[in-house]
């Protein structure tokens, strides 16, 4: 644990320093595409509020200086499959937009999608030496924490105190300054797989930038697609990638769950490919012109034109209508979507007083998936696109964005995690006694 | 048809080595150094090495000193007239020698505080101003020494001016005005007193010839015939004053003496000339075998 403090912590120093540089990158690996933003910031002198949560309001001290977008390869299920290919195509991404903004970038934030992420919910109580809470009670609170058994080879990604209570009062922001006996925390801690992020620093490192940050793509994804009276109340969102469906729930602007679905808009694709039997660009064409998951009479009358390169003359000129094609992506979309419900189920959304519901990602723009949506997951759905952010190009507004632009969110307003709070001092003494003593007994 | 061979499609992706020179290029100081310091370094390198030849150096030097002699030999920096006011044709002709301009000439070589020393160094010019005006006009504005006295040497009459300063030999300066004569070592230094005592002379008229300055001590003032009036070393004006007074009362001047003495102030004494001195003794003699027997008896 300590190990994983000092890294994180070292993180935030580069993206601290990063930041007062003024110029950071955004890099989101994702499995169809790898996008990367550069950001500037205009005010660098302006300390992030690191007591706070950020409030969405307040992107306005960045800009987005570069911004380019290219085919993923390597990448699987959000995680990167072959570090050669997945770093050609980060090279390629982060030197167009450098060339775009003008400027070397050194550090980068990455979100990940992969790793199958597990949200455990932690809670810690202390009693408080002073009757007022400061710093020391909430690190003490933090650090009071049971940290359950994480498994082999997993990680921290995020550990995130979401609620504090003292006494009997609940729902606190923050406790600082608040008078009682008892201050007791919930935590959010989110691990992923040890290798995936291996992987992902040994390819960032490959391609000589820095590792400034590390976030998941389905929470940041939440933070740009989600209102904010939807972060406050309670929603859901559901980023629907190439490779892997992430979904978050957040309340009272903190991510209180986070799982991956190992489906995504890829294995559409290759069910159109398997099923009409043609090559998967064809098929991914055919997806992005055609596709819908609503069938209506008018599709049957709408031809499709299906292209091969078998040499085939008769299997090359085949013709499907627009019916057909509905019929091999519903399964698939409706298997996605049945698979969100039961983690959703899991996780107790059923319970929040909100059901919202929010698709964003870049396989959400099928037409007609509002629909199909809320007849599986509830009436409150919604299609979510990331907020408008200052200098973004158009080409990079939609929703298979939304975690770029969640990322960019992050970098400028990072929301407290364990390790931004000092460690307790009286951790240190104890151990180094035990070490003293030991070392005696050992010796004498 | 489609071709037997397939060619790939390059790979987009940048090579590590594109990449690292992209970054490379896009870092500030890299770019500042590669557009403004390796341009200035290879200029002073080549520069430095064309100059380090000491023969290039010295052509360098030459063609540097020809553009400027070429500059400075334009007909706008020539100057072709000189022009002297202030000077009577005498001096002019003195102030042209001294100069000794070979006209035309560069005003760039032209050394005016030089050539105005050289003028001024001359005996007859009081002060000199040179400009060069436009039209290359060398402009010599001369104030001349003002005659004041004639000073009698031993290599003969030379002009002073009321300062004592020399001015000219007076076989130079055959058209000089007539001018108060004065004689004797060191008169030159007390010229003030000189006029002084010739504005007190004013009244003796055509009969006084000059001023003798005595063991470069004191005055005489010598009237026609030779005569003399010794003035003692202090208050020769007013002495003089009493002499010209005396002389109005007994018309002293007139009468046959050869010198009137008075350096001491408490007694005048007259010498009389040879021929006074026998006549009164001639007379004396006379009157005294009168008055002896007048006395006597």
């Amino acid at each position: 644990m300590s190990m994983l403090y000092h890294a994180q912590r070292a993180m935030r120093a580069k993206r601290q320093e990063a930041i007062r540089r003024g110029v950071i990158a955004i890099l989101d690996i994702g499995t169809f595409k790898i996008s990367c933003l550069v950001l500037r910031f205009d005010n660098p002198d302006e300390e992030i509020a690191s007591d706070a949560i950020g409030t969405l309001a307040g992107q306005s001290n960045f800009r987005v200086i570069g911004a380019a977008t290219t085919r993923s390869r390597g990448v699987k299920f959000g995680e990167i499959d072959s570090c050669q290919e997945a770093e050609r195509s980060i090279r390629t991404a982060v030197q167009a937009a450098q060339k775009m903004a003008q400027t070397r970038v050194d550090h980068v934030i990455v979100s990940i999608a992969g790793g199958r992420p597990r949200s455990y919910g932690l809670d810690g109580k202390v009693a408080l030496s002073s009757g007022t809470v400061d710093d020391i009670d909430v690190a003490n609170a933090l650090a009071a924490c049971e940290v359950p058994d994480l498994g082999q080879g997993r990680d921290v990604l995020h550990a995130q105190p979401v609620n504090f209570a003292l006494d009997h009062r609940s729902g606190l922001t923050d406790p600082r300054g608040h008078v009682g006996h008892d201050l007791s925390v919930d935590m959010h801690l989110l691990a992923i797989d040890h290798a995936a992020i291996e992987t992902l620093l040994y390819c960032v490192k490959r391609c000589d930038l820095e590792l400034a940050g590390l976030a998941s793509a389905g929470y940041v994804a939440g933070i740009s697609s989600l209102v904010e009276d939807e972060q406050e109340l309670g929603a859901a969102c559901i980023d629907m990638g190439g490779g892997a469906t992430s979904l978050s729930i957040f309340m009272k602007k903190h991510m209180i769950f986070a799982d991956t679905v190992r489906m995504g808009g890829d294995h559409v694709t290759g069910d159109i490919s398997q099923g009409l039997q043609i090559p998967t660009v064809h098929a991914e064409r055919i997806k992005t012109r055609f596709g819908g998951v609503i069938a209506t009479g008018m599709d049957d009358r709408e031809i499709i034109e299906l292209q091969g390169d078998t040499g085939d003359w008769n299997h090359d000129r085949r013709t499907i209508s627009r019916a057909e094609l509905i019929g091999v992506m519903r399964p698939r979309v409706e298997e996605i979507l049945e698979e969100v419900r039961v983690r959703l189920d899991a996780a107790g959304f059923d319970h929040l007083p909100s059901q919202r519901i929010v698709l964003t990602g870049g396989a959400s723009q099928v037409p007609g998936l509002d629909g199909l949506a809320s007849r599986i997951l509830g009436n409150q759905v919604r299609l979510g696109r990331p907020l408008r952010v200052q200098g973004l190009p158009q080409s990079t507004c939609g929703p298979a964005f939304s975690a770029c632009v969640g990322l960019a969110l992050f970098a400028a307003h990072p929301q407290d995690e364990w390790w931004d709070f000092e460690t307790p001092a009286d951790r240190y003494p104890a151990r180094s006694l035990k070490r003293a003593v030991k070392w005696f007994r050992d010796n004498w | 048809m489609r071709p037997l061979m397939r060619r790939r499609a390059p790979d987009p992706a940048p090579s590590r080595l594109t990449y690292r020179a992209q970054r490379l290029w896009l870092t500030p100081i890299f770019r500042k150094m590669l557009r403004v310091g390796l341009p200035s370094f290879t200029l002073v390198l080549v520069a430095g090495s064309f100059l380090a030849d000491p023969a290039t150096q010295q052509r360098v030097i030459d063609s540097l000193a020809e553009t400027r002699r070429e500059i400075e030999d334009r007909p706008e920096f020539r100057v072709t007239v000189l022009g002297i006011t202030g000077a009577g044709p005498v001096v002019t002709e003195e102030v042209r020698g001294a100069l000794a301009l070979d006209l035309p000439l560069s005003s760039f070589d032209i050394d005016l505080a030089a050539l105005r020393a050289r003028v001024e160094a001359l005996p007859a010019v009081a002060s000199a101003d040179l400009r060069i005006r436009s039209g290359g006009y060398l402009s010599v504005g001369v104030v001349e020494r003002v005659p004041a006295f004639i000073w009698q040497t031993r290599g003969g009459p030379v002009l002073i001016d009321a300062g004592g300063q020399f001015i000219a030999s007076l076989d130079a300066r055959p058209d000089t005005p007539p001018l108060p004569l004065i004689g004797g070592d060191g008169a030159d230094r007390v010229t003030a007193e000189a006029a002084r005592l010739f504005a007190t002379a004013a009244p003796l008229g055509p009969r006084l010839r000059g001023l003798v300055r005595m063991g470069e001590r004191r005055w005489d003032v010598v009237l026609v015939d030779d005569r003399r009036i010794l003035l003692p070393e202090t208050g020769a004006v007013a002495a003089l004053d009493r002499a010209l007074a005396l002389h109005e009362a007994t018309e002293l001047f007139d009468r046959d003496v050869a010198r009137i003495d008075l350096r001491n102030p408490d007694r005048l004494t007259v010498q009389l000339t040879p021929e006074a001195v026998g006549a009164l003794r001639a007379l004396r003699a006379e009157q005294g075998v009168q008055s002896s027997g007048e006395q006597s008896g």
